[in-house]
């Protein structure tokens, strides 16, 4: 899983006669084929991929789930990850949470014209990484360049499909007043961990995004607990709250949130509070929220709490008839206020 | 976490909460000055947790909000026209111009940047020296200090291409007109702890005898707000008026020297406009003409006229604590965070914002 490529030092740029990404590459000629097999092709080298066609052929026979997603994250290469390996992981968790076992990616790049090779090739070992992690091949794929200016070094599109767990049975409408509310880890490290890096907001913390797959974990729970996991969801941009206000909404049911059983890590909690952030509210990556029926709850906690990374899941709520269509966070010192919506933009506080 | 948590701990909260029950008899309405304030009362649910008697008042400690809407028109048109890397802390980013907001301008081409510090706009003006750069400086003398060190790095980097925007006012002439309003119904302050942190405790002494008015320096976590809120009410019942500060841990009675130091080597004291609630003597800081290259106002010969807009929005009267943001006949119909009549219901400070968020949906 952790192989080096086979290329002379780590970046193929050694071997090519250029050290940036150029409109060329992305002209379909001889640049274009040199990029893609001396980079993308080798690296995730697969019978589909061995074929070049226009399209991938797969043979699907059973119930599929079927997600896209697009990566315009900067920096592209910051602490724990690269917006490489979130494509991979932010596909392979839509299906995941969809009770679906992830099998095939689509790859589409678009390149900024004057990207650095070496940040491009740490990108691509960083996808192979992931899909290996993950057990996905990608099976198609595009790249283009736009004009220096015209895009952001570097943006990723993933589309992927995967097998769906025959115990399956997740969806808003399962949800009933009653269910229990669980966060798979602490939440915000993600969004902290890019703020850290991010121009003009430079602070020291050693902190790293988690970006993970979360399929072998939502495999093992609906394989145990079946239908009694109701729904679940991983909350990446919009955070926890988005998550919990899209339950609220749509179940018109309210949400009873427990702020001192929210998992939070202390450096995590401390970087919010210095950025005038609300943790609900920032992205995570390697999370997830499930609703599970109350009776199951305490068992579905602690397998989620048995897995490498799930140690600090919590129970962090319950769906309620009351409150209907809002969610009511419980203070830790004893207060009830409702949790609001984010109209837009995460901004900072300014004191 | 320490220093935070044990100021958020439930016992002490509860132990607060019996103790001002226990005390107040009558009705008071008690003004908390600091959007941040506002901010922590609402966020830890502690306005359903306060007894029916004590009445809090959302005061006009949001910068953001009192800003004037032609000072964030020149922002508007420094960063649309004038080829200038417009650069401000997030909450100024909504809040509406006459035309556009500042993040309507970026959407425009607009080239604005959010910062933390305007320490890292001068490294921004040295790194482009091809670039003016403006740093939009709001806030009250909490941000001032760093706003004026800006100044006085750039004139040390000898930078001719870095300016800022003065939106900073003060708040102790903004208590005091408040407290001379005919129909104020407030009875005694929570006062600014960040505020004091700077400037030190003596300001409000001249308040507290004209006015007779309880003035506590309080923080910004639930158990600071609580227990200054327990003394303010504890004076008030017993009819005494005095300053006191509960902020201790933070702020002493002089403040920070060396920062108001800075603040008065840089700015001077003027009267200003306040969005909303109308001219203020002495309270807003302006750049002194030692330091006119680097003061926006004189750089790009820009005026400010009084406010005309804002006839629909009762801004003034919600800051002011005359009408709770509800009762005002706009909020929620013609004015919500997504189509603001006005800044309070933009800026995460502003009390509008908190009771939109904070409302329950039906």
């Amino acid at each position: 899983m952790n192989k080096k490529p086979h290329f002379p030092g780590n970046c193929p740029a050694s071997l090519l006669d250029f050290d940036t990404i150029t409109l060329g590459h992305g002209g379909g000629g001889k640049l274009t084929q040199q990029l893609l097999n001396s980079g993308v092709f080798t690296l995730l080298d697969n019978e589909w991929l061995q074929e070049q066609g226009d399209a991938a052929v797969i043979n699907v026979k059973e119930k599929m789930a079927f997600s896209t997603d697009s990566f315009v994250v900067s920096p592209i290469i910051f602490p724990g990850g690269t917006i490489g390996d979130l494509a991979v992981n932010g596909t392979v968790n839509d299906l995941a949470v969809s009770g679906a076992l992830p099998e095939f990616l689509s790859l589409s790049f678009i390149l900024e014209e004057g990207l650095n090779m070496e940040h491009f090739w740490a990108i691509l070992l960083s996808i192979r990484e992931a899909c290996a992690t993950a057990g996905v091949h990608v099976i198609t794929g595009d790249t283009k360049v736009v004009e220096r200016g015209k895009g952001d070094q570097i943006f990723i599109n993933t589309t992927g499909l995967g097998r769906v767990h025959q115990k399956a049975d997740l969806g808003m409408q399962r949800i009933c007043a009653g269910d229990a509310v669980i966060l798979s880890g602490p939440l915000a490290r993600h969004g902290i961990a890019i703020m850290s890096k991010r121009e003009g907001l430079e602070f020291e913390t050693k902190l790293e995004s988690d970006t993970r797959p979360l399929h072998e974990i939502c495999q093992k729970l609906i394989g145990t607990l079946g239908s009694s996991i109701r729904l679940m969801r991983d909350p990446t941009r919009g955070g926890v709250a988005t998550v919990l206000h899209e339950i609220a909404r749509q179940t018109k049911l309210g949400v009873d949130l427990f702020e001192k059983n929210l998992p939070i890590e202390d450096e995590v909690g401390g970087a919010c509070e210095m950025l005038g952030l609300d943790p609900l509210f920032v992205a995570n990556e390697g999370l997830f929220v499930a609703v599970v029926e109350s009776d199951q709850a305490g068992h579905c906690l602690q397998i989620i709490q048995e897995w490498e990374h799930g140690k600090n899941a919590a129970i962090i709520g319950a769906i309620t008839e009351e409150h209907a269509r809002n969610v009511v966070l419980n203070s830790t010192i004893g207060g009830r206020r409702v949790l609001p919506q984010t109209s837009g933009e995460l901004l900072p506080r300014i004191c | 976490m320490k220093y935070l948590s044990e100021y958020r701990d439930a016992n002490l909260v509860d132990a607060l909460l019996r103790k001002i029950k226990r005390t107040v008899t009558r009705q008071w309405n008690i003004m908390e000055v600091c959007g941040g304030q506002t901010h922590g009362l609402v966020r830890h649910g502690i306005l359903e947790m306060l007894p029916e008697k004590v009445q809090m008042i959302h005061g006009p400690g949001c910068p953001v909000c009192v800003t004037p809407v032609s000072l964030i028109d020149k922002a508007v048109e420094l960063c649309l026209h004038q080829n200038v890397i417009l650069c401000s802390y997030g909450d100024m980013l909504r809040v509406p111009g006459t035309e556009m907001s500042l993040q309507q301008a970026r959407a425009k081409g607009g080239d604005v940047k959010i910062l933390y510090s305007p320490l890292e706009a001068v490294e921004i003006a040295r790194k482009n020296p091809r670039r003016e750069v403006v740093f939009f400086a709001v806030g009250f003398e909490t941000t001032a200090p760093a706003n004026a060190l800006s100044v006085v790095r750039a004139k040390q980097l000898q930078l001719s291409n870095y300016s800022i925007l003065s939106a900073h006012v003060l708040v102790p002439p903004a208590m005091e007109a408040i407290m001379n309003d005919e129909e104020t119904q407030v009875s005694g302050f929570l006062a600014a702890g960040h505020v004091c942190t700077v400037m030190g405790l003596r300001e409000y002494e001249p308040l507290v005898e004209k006015w007779k008015v309880p003035v506590v320096v309080t923080g910004f976590e639930p158990v600071d707000l609580l227990e200054g809120i327990l003394m303010v009410v504890t004076q008030l019942e017993k009819g005494e008026y005095r300053l006191e500060n509960q902020y201790k841990r933070v702020v002493n009675s002089d403040g920070n020297r060396s920062a108001v130091g800075l603040i008065g080597q840089v700015f001077e004291y003027r009267e200003r406009d306040w969005r909303g609630i109308g001219e203020i003597p002495s309270s807003g800081l302006f750049v002194k003409d030692e330091f006119r290259d680097f003061d926006a106002m004189a750089k790009y010969q820009l005026t400010v006229r009084p406010d005309q807009t804002d006839t629909e929005c009762l801004s003034g009267d919600v800051m002011k604590g005359k009408i709770k943001p509800p009762e005002c006949p706009h909020f929620g119909e013609t004015c919500t965070p997504e189509h603001p009549l006005g800044a309070p219901m933009v800026s995460s400070e502003g009390a509008c914002a908190a009771y939109y968020q904070y409302s329950m949906k039906s």
